[in-house]
């Protein structure tokens, strides 16, 4: 065996197998070996800092940054940017110019810009604002429905069917999010069961996607692959995508774990934009960069360029004036 | 398991973490073995060595032993003490024999200390050490930069702090750095590392340590991180997260600066 070291000589004779895939002058773990499932090639990444991040972030930021924002995310590589949300402004003001955002971003083809449009009224109008694709916003836990959205689970059911119904006829898909798919922060842990229940009633509807959220970041490697094997029994995997808080340093980990089992979407936020509403000074959505840096390192392609995507995250932390959350960025990123 | 979840005081989430906790452990076994992980894993806190060596901030001796009494009482088995290297190269390690001789020893706790060489093991013996560690690098010029001497050499040094430790029947730690990339050399070719089965961690309360290769970014994982995620995997580890928080509370303030660490970011009121 060479100049094998003694270690690895006595696995390779203790019968152990190890599969090394040899890409150029360094050696990768690739795709296949005896310990951990295959992984995507592959990789989706639906970026949401515009929305959800914005959405979570104290200083309001004026039209013309949002735009420019979005627009240099548009130039990374990714084909999912979340622009806005059609919410009332007295609810969410931050996205109060989600008129003048949508109409204002230059639409890259083959970019897509799905914005949130939690009611019918917030459908038309972001149809009339030139939103092609729309996405709804449903929660595994009863309280947190109320709380979020001032309705019940079943209520905002009854909401959804409208738009889905007047997307349907306008020929709009329609993405689905349901929160707390690991814990609630008013109920605490929720039963992948009843995540199933409304993923797989919103997937009927006529979600093409749905979007599995640990809401506060409190899921483990194993809460996400129980909930997930619950839920792909009701869903194909296919039409899953995660959407990892790290408000408990816990995402890139489960973001891994939901890759094993097969899922090829994941939500993440430029610089980890939008922290936790439920647990002041902590963060929340996982960073792009971050999620970016582990795929390109585990061979997975996702056509993002991260150089750019962190230049888009500094422009956005410098109007802010906030720090990155980004580990890869406080790494390397050199203005 | 009820003691441990009323033990948890989580000023924000009062239930959530609780209950999660509770279900790790309730499937601690069954979870274990079914995703083939270890049931236990042993964590080396490195934070009063590593840690500290990578802070900006000089800490007084007291501070520091009161930090590793406080590491001591949080249920880790391992935490690494100080350095016995020059204090030429580490001033905040300059007070080694001082907190080697003040902390209290608690039994079932190891206290291993850094001793880059026979000088080092043979000071580390009379200030009371009974376990010593040795750092090695798998890169050459990471090797050079960073304790003067090219792999060879180093392998020569250690040898003879080897001998002396077998001599007076004292344990050896090896930390082999840049495993995965070098911050000279970039990617490490992984034939250099051997990886199967591994149930020890090492991680830092609080983060401490940056990252001296790049200003301003983190460097040790955070060691209440580490165990939140092995707690909800039901792996057992033996620490008391709460008790690992106060510890980390204590130095960040010391240090005055933020933790590096999210599960104490989101459950500590500062």
């Amino acid at each position: 065996m060479g100049n094998l070291p003694a270690s690895i000589k006595d696995c390779l004779s203790a019968g152990l197998d190890i599969e090394w895939i040899a890409t150029g002058d360094h050696l990768s773990l690739g795709q296949q070996n005896n310990v951990s499932p295959a992984l995507p090639e592959f990789v989706k990444i639906v970026e949401v800092g515009p929305r959800d991040g914005l959405q979570n972030e104290k200083v309001l930021v004026p039209t013309e940054v949002k735009i420019k924002f979005i627009n240099l995310l548009s130039e990374t590589g990714l084909t999912v940017i979340e622009a806005t949300s059609f919410v009332s402004s007295k609810w969410v003001p931050q996205l109060a110019d989600h008129t003048e955002v949508m109409q204002g971003i230059k639409k890259c083809p083959p970019v897509s810009y799905p914005v949130l449009t939690p009611n019918l009224h917030g459908f038309q109008a972001a149809i009339d604002a030139g939103a092609k694709e729309v996405a709804i916003f449903g929660a595994a836990s009863e309280s947190f429905s109320r709380r979020n959205t001032n309705c019940s689970i079943e209520e905002s059911m009854q909401r959804f069917e409208e738009v889905i119904r007047a997307a349907k006829k306008a020929s709009i898909p329609v993405r689905g999010y349901v929160s707390c798919a690991i814990g609630c922060p008013y109920e605490g842990t929720i039963a992948p069961t009843k995540v199933a229940e409304v993923a797989r009633r919103m997937y009927n509807m006529g979600c093409y996607e749905i979007s599995l959220g640990d809401t506060t970041g409190i899921g483990t490697p194993g809460d996400m692959k129980e909930m997930l094997q619950v839920v792909m029994k009701e869903i194909p995997k296919s039409a899953l995508a995660v959407h990892c808080h790290d408000t408990y340093g816990q995402a890139l980990a489960n973001v891994y774990v939901a890759l094993q089992m097969g899922i090829n979407v994941v939500d993440c936020s430029v610089a980890g934009l939008g922290g936790c509403p439920y647990a002041d000074g902590t963060s929340g959505n996982v960073s792009t960069e971050d999620v970016v840096y582990m795929l390109t390192g585990l061979g997975i392609h996702t056509g993002v360029e991260l150089s750019k995507l962190m230049e888009a995250g500094h422009f956005i932390c410098e109007a802010l004036n906030r720090k990155t959350n980004s580990k890869v960025a406080q790494a390397c990123y050199k203005p | 398991m009820a003691a441990l979840s009323t033990a948890l005081k989580w000023p924000r989430l009062p239930s959530v973490a609780a209950a999660v906790f509770q279900r790790a452990l309730a499937s601690t076994t069954s979870a274990a073995v079914a995703q083939s992980l270890p049931e236990h894993v042993k964590i080396v806190e490195v934070g009063p060595r590593d840690g500290l060596q990578n802070e900006k901030v000089i800490v007084p001796a007291d501070v520091k032993i009161q930090l590793i009494n406080l590491l001591s009482e949080a249920g880790l088995a391992v935490v690494e003490a100080t350095s016995f290297v020059s204090p030429k190269w580490v001033p905040q390690m300059a007070d080694q024999q001082q907190v080697m001789q003040g902390i209290q020893r608690y039994p079932n706790v190891s206290y291993p200390v850094l001793t880059p060489n026979l000088k080092g093991f043979e000071t580390a013996l009379k200030a009371g050490a009974r376990e010593v560690a040795i750092f090695g690098a798998a890169s050459e010029m990471f090797s050079e930069r960073n304790i003067n001497c090219s792999i060879d050499e180093s392998l020569q040094r250690f040898e003879e702090v080897m001998k002396a430790a077998k001599d007076a029947n004292v344990p050896v730690r090896g930390y082999v750095s840049c495993v995965l990339g070098c911050p000279y050399e970039g990617n490490v070719s992984p034939i250099k590392v051997a990886e199967m089965g591994i149930c020890t961690v090492d991680s830092s309360v609080a983060g401490l340590g940056g990252c001296p290769y790049a200003a301003g970014a983190s460097g040790n994982v955070a060691t209440e991180d580490v165990v939140y995620m092995l707690n909800g995997l039901g792996i057992r580890t033996g620490v008391d997260l709460q008790k690992l928080m106060e510890a980390g509370a204590f130095i960040c303030k010391a240090l005055k600066r933020k933790t590096n660490s999210k599960v104490a970011q989101a459950s500590c009121k500062l």
